[in-house]
């Protein structure tokens, strides 16, 4: 389609952001972003997600760093001459302009003729699938349509970058699984580089080419989606993304690939340091996901007594509380006839494989 | 929308509570009001012949309607001159921080806080012909002879938006505040300049709160008795004066009590083409 104009690289160059209020909002971020990839900025509530996606925009000067578009530095740019495209969360859709003067309303500013204008609003009404709708008010669309109506508008200024502030968070899961696959479509068709600000993990996980995780204003991961998910390199990010047991336990022998952890539940495994060396003897924490435990009926692993069962469609999900005390979650596919486990009964478990346990020195 | 039952809720309160305001009114405001039109009713002033004489008589006398027409004018000169003044004062106010905030608030809200007849003397001072205005330009030789400041239109004008601002800027304040920030910023991301941004989108956005301002402004500037007849001083005469003479010197009543009546159409008048237009642009301020 004509919009494919290739997507302009993005650089975030050890960004930091201090509020006039004295909140250090984002602390030395550094982003390399190829032309035509889709990241995800992931991280909890208050993170400095949106902060960093003002700066980028030109909303906010930041206090410390550079961010480039291309082969220019933008640092010294308003918004208005960034060229980068913003959907915001609410929308922020015109009230008082028709959906095709929404959309046309970048153009109007380039000094675009109004029959042009008009043209190409429409064809990006149909680009999203809401050809029908140009002459009514932004109130009178649904929650989803109004979304469509602002990534229209956003894409009509053929913006070098496209950032999506929480796109989704307002619309109920079926209509979200529409737009993700909706703005997945036209973000091929278009090849704009896109930054999508999520707190919703299967979101980014399932949208963007690389994901880039932040907590507290710095950047704990930058990576692909399994490697954020299968080799996270901080126990936040393990946490944060998908679900996790913590178990924790001492190194009994660590090198540079594998290392030999007692759990305080009682067993021997062998983890995987995630983020350098462990040291002999230290206290550490081991993350293994309740989808890479297994039941095993020899004495390897450790021993627990089963609690709850609780079977979530494809997957069942049962409780084990450990001989430490700490209570161990345990998901099994439900493949033909699942084996019913009592409450109270006796299992020993251990992780799939070694790369599947990954441990972290503990933080006291 | 799901709010059917709540409101069907309130209705069933009936009408009994809104019953000692209705009765205030209805002593207060509706039976002075009919009597007022019942008195100028009269042809004379010992009520003896009846009929629409006064209103006659007023329409057809060239000085009552250029009273009238002039005190329309004065409204509509001071209306325009806080809309001016204000609108910059209320847009300013939703783009600082807390204090100047607070700070703003405190200027926009002083005048309410002193007797309308302190800051009309204030203003006498300020524009008489040994005033502050004339010290200085003398003082520093802009001028030979001191300015007619005073008792002129412009001065009335002056005074009046001074005295009136806080009904402009309270109403524009409100409605600025409700306009999402995230408009403005999309406003600019989509390349708009700061102008572009100001005219296609906060000023029709603010229109509800500019109506509502324009109609508060020009109802409490026409009217203003005191400070149009002290600043005013003789020579220019403004309806409400106008009232109080045929009323009080005169002793005509009945003409007294046409003119109120006539005043009183006039304004609605006015009111009502703002209110038109508010409504009109009602599609704008919410959503
Ligand atoms: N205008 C501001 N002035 C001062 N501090 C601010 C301002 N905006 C945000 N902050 C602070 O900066 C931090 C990051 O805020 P930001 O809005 O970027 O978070 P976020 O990751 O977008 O969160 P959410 O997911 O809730 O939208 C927060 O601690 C917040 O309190
Ligand atoms: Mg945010």
């Amino acid at each position: 389609m004509a919009e494919a104009q290739g997507g302009r690289s993005l650089v975030v160059d050890a960004v930091t952001h201090r509020y006039p209020s004295g909140a250090l909002a984002v602390e030395n971020i550094n982003l390399d972003i190829k032309g035509g990839e889709i990241i995800a900025l992931l991280g909890p509530s208050g993170c400095g997600k949106t902060t960093l996606l003002r700066i980028i925009a030109g909303f906010i000067a930041q206090t410390q760093g550079r961010i480039i578009i291309g082969d220019d530095i933008v640092d010294a740019l308003p918004p208005n001459k960034r060229a980068v495209g913003i959907v915001f969360q609410n929308y922020a859709l015109f009230p008082h302009l028709s959906i095709s003067e929404n959309v046309a309303y970048g153009l109007a500013a380039r000094g675009v003729d109004k029959a042009a204008r008009q043209r190409e609003a429409q064809r990006l009404l149909e680009l999203v699938q809401l050809p029908t709708m140009a002459e009514r008010l932004p109130r009178q669309l649904s929650g989803g349509q109004q979304q469509r109506v602002a990534l229209a508008r956003a894409l009509a200024i053929k913006p070098s970058i496209l950032l999506l502030d929480e796109p989704f968070a307002a619309l109920d899961k079926n209509l979200r699984l529409d737009m993700q696959i909706e703005v997945k479509r036209l973000q091929r068709v278009s090849g704009i580089t896109t930054l999508i600000v999520t707190h919703d993990q299967e979101e980014a996980l399932s949208m963007a080419d690389r994901v880039a995780v932040l907590s507290h204003g710095k950047l704990e991961q930058f990576g692909s989606p399994s490697d954020v998910y299968d080799r996270p390199q901080t126990l936040f990010v393990n946490t944060f993304v998908g679900s996790t047991n913590r178990m924790p336990g001492i190194v009994v022998s660590a090198d540079r690939t594998a290392a030999k952890v007692r759990l305080d539940a009682g067993a021997e495994i062998i983890a995987r340091p995630a983020a350098g060396t462990l040291t002999e003897g230290g206290r550490v924490t081991v993350c293994i996901r309740p989808e890479h435990l297994q039941f095993v009926g020899d004495e390897t692993g450790f021993a627990g007594v089963v609690g709850m069962s609780l079977p979530l469609g494809a997957t069942v999900v049962h409780e084990v509380t450990t001989a430490d005390g700490s209570g161990v979650k345990i998901s099994e596919a439900r493949i033909g006839e699942t084996r019913a486990l009592e409450s109270g009964a006796a299992v020993r478990l251990a992780p799939l494989a070694p790369s599947l346990a990954n441990a972290f020195p503990a933080t006291l | 929308m799901g709010a059917a039952p709540a409101s069907r809720d309130v209705t069933s309160y009936g009408m009994g509570l809104a019953a000692p305001l209705a009765l205030f009114f209805l002593l207060f405001f509706v039976a002075p009001l009919l009597q007022l039109f019942w008195l100028s009713l009269h042809n004379d002033t010992a009520g003896l012949h009846w009929g629409l004489g006064q209103y006659l008589h007023f329409l057809t006398d060239p000085f009552s309607l250029g009273v009238l027409g002039s005190t329309l004018l004065l409204g509509a000169e001071v209306t325009a001159v806080c809309l001016v003044l204000g609108f910059p004062i209320a847009w300013l106010y939703q783009r600082v921080g807390p204090k100047l905030q607070t700070v703003i608030i405190l200027i926009v809200l002083l005048p309410l806080l002193t007797s309308v007849v302190v800051r009309t003397f204030a203003w006498i001072v300020i524009l008489g012909r040994q005033g502050i205005i004339n010290a200085t330009l003398q003082s520093l030789g802009v001028i030979d002879t001191p300015l007619k400041l005073l008792y002129t239109q412009f001065g009335v004008v002056i005074a009046l938006a001074q005295v009136q601002m806080p009904l402009m800027t309270l109403p524009l304040i409100t409605a600025l505040g409700r306009i999402d920030p995230n408009l403005d910023d999309a406003s600019c991301s989509l390349g708009a300049g700061s102008w572009r941004t100001f005219f296609r989108i906060v000023l029709p956005l603010s229109l509800p709160g500019v109506i509502a301002g324009c109609t508060l402004t020009y109802a409490a500037a026409i009217t203003a008795f005191i400070t149009q007849s002290l600043v005013g001083g003789g020579q220019m005469l403004f309806m409400p004066m106008y009232l109080y003479q045929q009323a009080s010197t005169l002793q005509n009543w009945p003409f007294a009590a046409a003119i109120s009546i006539i005043f009183l159409l006039a304004v609605l008048a006015v009111v009502s083409v703002f209110t038109t237009l508010g409504r009109l642009s009602r599609g704008y301020g919410g959503a």
